[in-house]
């Protein structure tokens, strides 16, 4: 396993509820799964990915977890073009 | 420091005590009854003028949005309309404010009243476009921020309008806490509060609500000025009424007294809101059925004992429309109009075509918000996220479409008709939750005037409606 180093940019993940310690009066298929957390910090400590560790935030408050993600980042996108949308106000369509 | 026991139940009981540390304010002061309270005197006791509210607000970037006619859309309206039928469509450009949506005026006055009361920080627990704007004005007063937000579902898996809203946060200095599906997000909430001691910026706190109102006050102002008359109506996209409940208050106080209020939400029902399966079936993340519906007929079942944003007090009319109807119109916005908007805006912007379409020629619908786009924040992302997740998208006739099956995405603008929730219905529902709180026969007569203000009607009529 590689060791991720102190300060490296992380997101960990805590159960906060598990299915039994959850809200009462739930869904059962929402019931089913434990109450789970992610957060992004730097890394306090050298860790290794799957391992408890601890973060600080960017606001700077310490939280532990496990080590999920090693510099998170976002790749949520337009989508793939959607052929239904194309035509709506164009002349096709008498606009 | 003391440790507290945090499990669900003992958080849960600690709510009361934690809230009064985290907002300043103590609700048992304007309390009346398990039912009523002095709502009138909680949003006055917030201390600000709405001279106050703009200049607040103008510090940091939010307000005085620019109100657009939408010439071609309206003209295109009058195509399909009766002669003489089709009103002006005018557009508020709330995308305009710091972090793109009127959501901005609320965090702006919740910011200021932590920055004077000596926070250090702030939190929200909310969908997205809130928790953007509570770090936007955070960062600008130099508070930290925490927001609170559900994002993903038992695979991991959120949809890219929520993992947007999540990054938006993260943009502007805000740790995000990223959590499962569940209403255990109100423990987390109240758990961070504890934990950090900073100001609760629940959405639905007074300073929120007064935040709003600038908004229904600059729309009367626009709209005098330029047309030399008031609004006939204003369509507001609903979810928690909040949108709602200020915008009316601030058209009120502008003397916009014959304007009709109309809400509007997307159609979910069917779908569940706690629903780990549903979660990610819904193509909308807010300003649909559900939240607006049992907002409307209980608000009080928020994260602050006694709610500010209270929507049937202010609204005479509720549209609703389908997922297919709003994709269908927010392309059109685009293609007619040459600007790209988010989703939110473009409910009330489907229902204003229907309207409008009913409407007189020389009246005037203001749809009273837009909200940024952008990669995951987009019709076309959702739409493929849809699709992806096997629900089927179509062209199509809009009554065909089924909230978590199908997306029928009208063929023709005249296919755009949206349909009336029943208001009645909606009361009735009210004065049953009311009467859960408290059995009808103790009602005071100070009881049965706060209700009957609270849904719009006089005491006779909720006397008659068979619950009280
Ligand atoms: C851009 C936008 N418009 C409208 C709404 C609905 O507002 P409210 O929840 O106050 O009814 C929201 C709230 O989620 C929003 O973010």
């Amino acid at each position: 396993m590689t060791k991720i180093s102190t300060g490296t940019w992380v997101e960990i993940e805590q159960i906060v509820l598990t299915p039994e310690e959850r809200a009462p009066s739930l869904p059962p298929e929402t019931k089913a799964s434990p109450y789970v957390m992610r957060v992004s910090g730097f890394l306090v400590e050298d860790a290794e990915l799957g391992q408890a560790t601890t973060v600080r935030t960017i606001i700077g408050r310490e939280l532990r977890g496990m080590l999920r993600v090693v510099n998170p980042s976002y790749s949520h996108s337009f989508g793939e073009t959607v052929p239904e949308l194309l035509t709506i106000g164009t002349e096709a369509e008498n606009f | 420091m003391t440790i507290h026991d945090t499990s669900y139940a003992a958080v849960m009981a600690r709510k009361n005590e934690i809230m009064k540390q985290s907002l300043g304010i103590d609700y048992d002061d304007y309390v009346q009854s398990p039912i009523a309270f002095d709502y009138e005197r909680m949003m006055a006791e917030t201390g600000y003028t709405m001279d106050d509210i703009r200049r607040i607000q103008r510090e940091t970037k939010v307000g005085d949005t620019p109100l657009f006619e939408l010439h071609n859309l309206t003209a295109a309206v009058r195509r399909i309309s009766e002669p003489g039928k089709g009103a002006t469509i005018l557009l508020k450009d709330e995308a305009a404010n710091a972090s793109g949506s009127f959501k901005a005026r609320r965090a702006a006055i919740s910011a200021y009243q932590a920055l004077i009361k000596g926070y250090r920080g702030m939190i929200a627990a909310t969908s997205g476009n809130y928790g953007a704007a509570v770090a936007s004005q955070a960062a600008q007063r130099g508070l930290k921020s925490i927001i609170v937000q559900e994002v993903f579902d038992s695979r991991g898996v959120g949809q890219p309008e929520i993992v947007e809203k999540g990054r938006k946060c993260e943009a502007y200095g805000a740790e995000v806490i990223k959590l499962s599906v569940g209403p255990e997000l109100f423990y987390m909430l109240l758990r961070t509060l504890e934990e950090t001691g900073f100001f609760n910026a629940s959405l639905y706190t007074p300073f929120g609500i007064r935040g709003v109102e600038s908004l229904g006050y600059e729309v009367a102002e626009q709209v005098r000025t330029r047309y030399g008359k008031d609004p006939d109506a204003v369509v507001i996209t609903h979810a928690g009424g909040g949108n709602l409940t200020g915008t009316a208050r601030g058209l009120l106080q502008a003397g916009c007294t014959r304007t009709r209020v109309v809400a509007c939400s997307v159609d979910l029902s069917g779908l569940h809101m706690a629903s780990d399966r549903d979660f990610n079936r819904k193509s909308f993340t807010t300003g649909h059925t559900g939240f607006g519906v049992p907002f409307a007929t209980w608000p009080d079942r928020v994260d602050v004992p006694r709610n500010a944003a209270r929507s049937l007090r202010y609204m005479d009319e509720y549209q609703l429309v389908s997922q297919g109807e709003v994709f269908y119109i927010t392309e059109l916005l685009t293609k007619l109009e040459g600007i790209e908007r988010g989703p939110a805006g473009n409910i009330s912007l489907t229902a204003a075509v229907t309207l409008a379409r009913q409407m007189d020629e020389d009246q005037i619908v203001v749809v009273q918000e837009t909200e940024y786009t952008g990669a995951g924040k987009h019709h076309n992302s959702q739409l493929a996220f849809a699709h992806a997740n096997g629900i089927e998208v179509r062209r199509g006739d809009p009554v065909e479409n089924v909230p978590g099956k199908a997306i029928v995405i009208p063929e023709h603008l005249s296919q755009v008709q949206g349909r009336v929730q029943d208001m009645d219905k909606l009361r009735r529902s009210y004065l049953k939750n009311a009467a859960e709180r408290l059995p009808v026969a103790e009602w005071s007569g100070n009881d049965f005037e706060f209700l009957a203000a609270d849904i719009k009607k006089d005491v006779e009529w909720v006397r008659n409606q068979g619950v009280a």
